[in-house]
């Protein structure tokens, strides 16, 4: 059969119907792609009968003309409407409508488009505004891939197709057969992606103008019916994977829920226990399959790998992955890991094992977005395992093995930290131990052969504040009574500049400073962690932030400004307190100094006498 | 700043805003003697954390030069100016934690060889601000 025309791209629907190939130009790939995919709920390879009856319905061809179609298409064959029959059965369509007999000849023709009543309220219905965006943007990769192992199964068995669409393509074959073959489909896209960048603007504005309009548009046909043609696709291929591209831009960075079947299968395949994490080994392995470059891997490693120790838990890789899937589609790869791919994926972690403690040595990070992911991954950690004290001292046993390998901390991301500590609600306590021990282990280390400066008194920790019930009593009295002490030592240095916390936060923050660093110079004393959670869940207290995360960005940028502000104004009171004790020091001395002088000069005058004469 | 492995081959360099980069570059590297004369007195000593930070290596013209060197024989070298006379050592000690920490963090990514040159964005983007902070 002759293969479609080189202008157009060429739509080799083979095997389902015999090897018939279908020349089909541009418009109406994406009409029926577009058609295909609606009538496609998410998941399917294949078109429901009903939505596909729907479909013939709305042509208003006789109904007996109708059944011819399917018949000739190969779906009663076959038993199903693959996208192959849809196609064949979509142009067959147009040739009723235009008056052709129905037979496989009249669609050899230019045709036009077929006609189809009623249908907007038909994707309208199905899919919804909001989730029309996501779930038909999703649909398109999902079915390119599905038409894409779909292709191959042509020529060998006919893979049922199920939910998610990536499970026909991962399930049965190994998974790095499976993944390769997603990649191919991806690195497709990728090959287009120079193009891609360019035309996904004007794209993603047709994209959202025609949404509305449901079948009109026809563009999100493209990528399925690009897929589907053999994977030597010609530039004009370009167009449609753009269009897939400008799917991604309403948010390319939230993870639909098939993507996250997929991801977690993907990592099911890698590591059977969900719980537990693949290795950093493993994970290479598997995304340099993806065939990006090493350089761009690593970034997003360093993005999705937030607690940096080098294993990736499941959310870590569904973040990878997702980075992986949007980089392929042409996606620029963020500096910083995107929101949605954090709280996602850590809300999703159901339960982060404890992490044996050989396993990593996790330093503290100095990625910014990484940082904060970092304090989220605690959190949530925190807030979806037990809070009993068992967990919360086996972080603690953690943490400490962080402490002791690590040495410093980002300053800056400390008071991040808090601010994160402050939004969670949950048990906090586990959470402010893993952060305690960063900015401890930070000062003890510096302070130890630090001048000795004078530390500004700090204004007497209001207690009466920290009186809450989120921490335990018991071990807040601890504090308190060590704190008293740690304020009498006096020559303990004052906390790091970074650490008092957010200055962005209420003002409640600014009495909570004062708390802090009594804790701090506490926490020097002590050298454990333990309080420490107690300490933080009461700073969250007395902040007494809402726990509404969209407010952390904003109060996140604005604090990083306070707060390096706030570290040049302690630094400059640290130096004016050490000026000032020296000072006084050398004023002493001068005045002892002039006694002697003093007295020297009395002794002489009395002696010369003496010697005068 | 910058960073040299074993081979004494420079992983990262970075100079803060002055352009004669050319003269940084020679500091380094001449100060590298000065390292592994260090590293070599140490001798036995215990590789503790504080003996990490070599401290000042030697004052010279206009600017100061500290190093650093980590359990697997990476060193840190540091120029700053002598004008900048608001850097104090525990300072400087923090600074080199900081790279510690985002170097060990670079290594567990693996796809970083160790050995090859430093691309990390989010290395950069903390000596970056790092530098500022100082400047």
């Amino acid at each position: 059969m002759e293969q479609g025309p080189a202008g157009g791209s060429a739509a080799a629907a083979a095997a389902g119907t015999g090897g018939l190939l279908l020349p089909l130009s541009e418009s109406e790939q994406q009409r029926y792609s577009e058609l295909f995919s609606r009538c496609c709920p998410p998941p399917e390879a294949a078109a429901g009968g009903s939505s596909v009856g729907e479909l013939f319905r709305a042509s208003q061809l006789p109904a007996d003309t109708l059944h011819q179609i399917t018949e000739v298409c190969g779906a009663k064959r076959v038993g199903y409407f693959g996208p192959t029959q849809f196609y064949i059965a979509l142009k067959l369509i147009a040739a009723a409508q235009s008056g052709f007999p129905v037979r496989i000849e009249s669609i050899k023709n230019e045709l036009p488009l077929p006609q189809f009543v009623a249908l907007k309220n038909d994707s309208e219905v199905r899919y919804g505004t909001p989730a029309e965006l996501h779930g038909v943007k999703f649909q398109v990769p999902h079915t390119s891939l599905e038409k894409n192992s779909y292709k191959r199964t042509d020529e060998g068995d006919k893979q049922e197709p199920k939910s998610p669409p990536m499970s026909p393509i991962c399930s049965p074959p190994a998974s790095p057969s499976t993944y390769q073959r997603v990649p191919l489909s991806y690195g497709y896209g990728k090959s287009r992606s120079g193009l891609e960048q360019q035309h996904g603007a004007p794209y993603e504005v047709r994209h959202t103008t025609h949404q509305p309009d449901g079948p009109s548009s026809g563009n999100y046909g493209a990528k399925p019916a690009l897929a589907c043609s053999t994977l030597n696709r010609s530039l004009s291929g370009e167009r449609e994977q753009q269009d897939s591209n400008a799917h991604y831009s309403d948010d390319p960075w939230r993870i639909t829920e098939e993507q996250r079947d997929y991801y977690i299968n993907q990592f099911r395949s890698l590591q059977p226990d969900l719980n537990s994490f693949i290795s950093g080994s493993v994970a290479k392995n598997f995304f340099t399959k993806s065939k990006l470059p090493i350089p761009e891997l690593s970034h997003i490693w360093e993005l999705s790998d937030v607690d940096c120790d080098g294993a990736l838990t499941l959310p870590e890789f569904c973040a990878a992955f997702h980075l992986v899937v949007a980089r392929k589609n042409g996606y620029q790869l963020p500096e910083t890991l995107p929101e949605t791919l954090v709280p996602e994926y850590l809300q999703a972690a159901s339960l982060k094992p404890m992490r044996d403690c050989a396993l990593f040595d996790s330093y503290s990070e100095s990625l910014p977005g990484g940082q904060q992911t970092r304090d989220f991954s605690r959190t949530e950690k925190t807030a979806a395992e037990e809070v009993p004290d068992s967990s919360a001292l086996l972080q603690d046993g953690k943490k400490d093995d962080k402490q002791a390998l690590k040495v410093s901390t980002d300053l800056k991301t400390i008071p991040k930290e808090f601010q994160h500590l402050t939004v969670k609600t949950a048990a906090q306590e586990s959470n402010t131990l893993k952060a305690r021990p960063r900015s401890r282990s930070y000062s003890s280390t510096s302070i130890e052969d630090a001048m000795k400066k004078g530390e500004e008194p700090p204004t007497p920790p209001p207690r009466p504040q920290k009186s809450h019930s989120r921490a335990s009593s018991l071990d807040l009295n601890k504090i308190f009574q060590q704190n008293a002490q740690a304020v009498r030592s006096g020559w303990l240095p004052p906390p790091p500049p970074a650490l008092p916390p957010r200055p962005s936060l209420s003002q409640e923050v600014v009495i909570a400073q004062p708390p802090s660093k009594p804790a701090r110079r506490k926490l020097r004393t002590e050298t454990q962690g333990l309080e420490t959670p107690e300490l933080s869940p009461t700073i969250s207290v007395t902040s007494s932030l809402p726990a509404v995360k969209p407010h952390l960005p904003v109060q996140k940028q604005s604090s990083k400004q306070k707060r390096a502000i706030q570290t040049a104004i302690r630094k400059n009171k640290e130096a004016n307190a050490v000026l000032a004790r020296l000072n006084s020091e050398l004023q002493q001395q001068l005045k002892e100094v002039h006694k002697e002088r003093i007295a020297l000069e009395t002794q002489l005058e009395q002696l010369r006498p003496v010697t005068v004469l | 700043m910058s960073k040299f492995p074993k081979m004494n081959y420079p992983l990262y360099i970075r100079s803060i805003p002055t352009e004669n980069e050319l003269k940084f570059h020679y500091t380094v590297h001449t100060s590298l003697d000065v390292v592994d004369e260090k590293i070599s007195a140490m001798g036995k000593a215990l590789v503790d954390q504080r003996e990490l930070y070599l401290g000042l290596l030697y004052p010279t013209e206009d600017y100061k030069v500290y190093g650093y060197v980590t359990n697997s024989k990476v060193k840190f070298v540091m120029v700053v100016d002598s004008s900048n006379t608001a850097l104090r050592d525990n300072e400087i000690r923090s600074m080199f934690r900081k790279l510690h920490n985002s170097y060990t963090d670079i290594m567990c990514n693996p796809f970083y060889n160790p050995g090859d040159r430093i691309n990390s964005r989010a290395f950069d983007n903390m000596v970056n601000s790092m530098m500022m902070q100082v400047c």
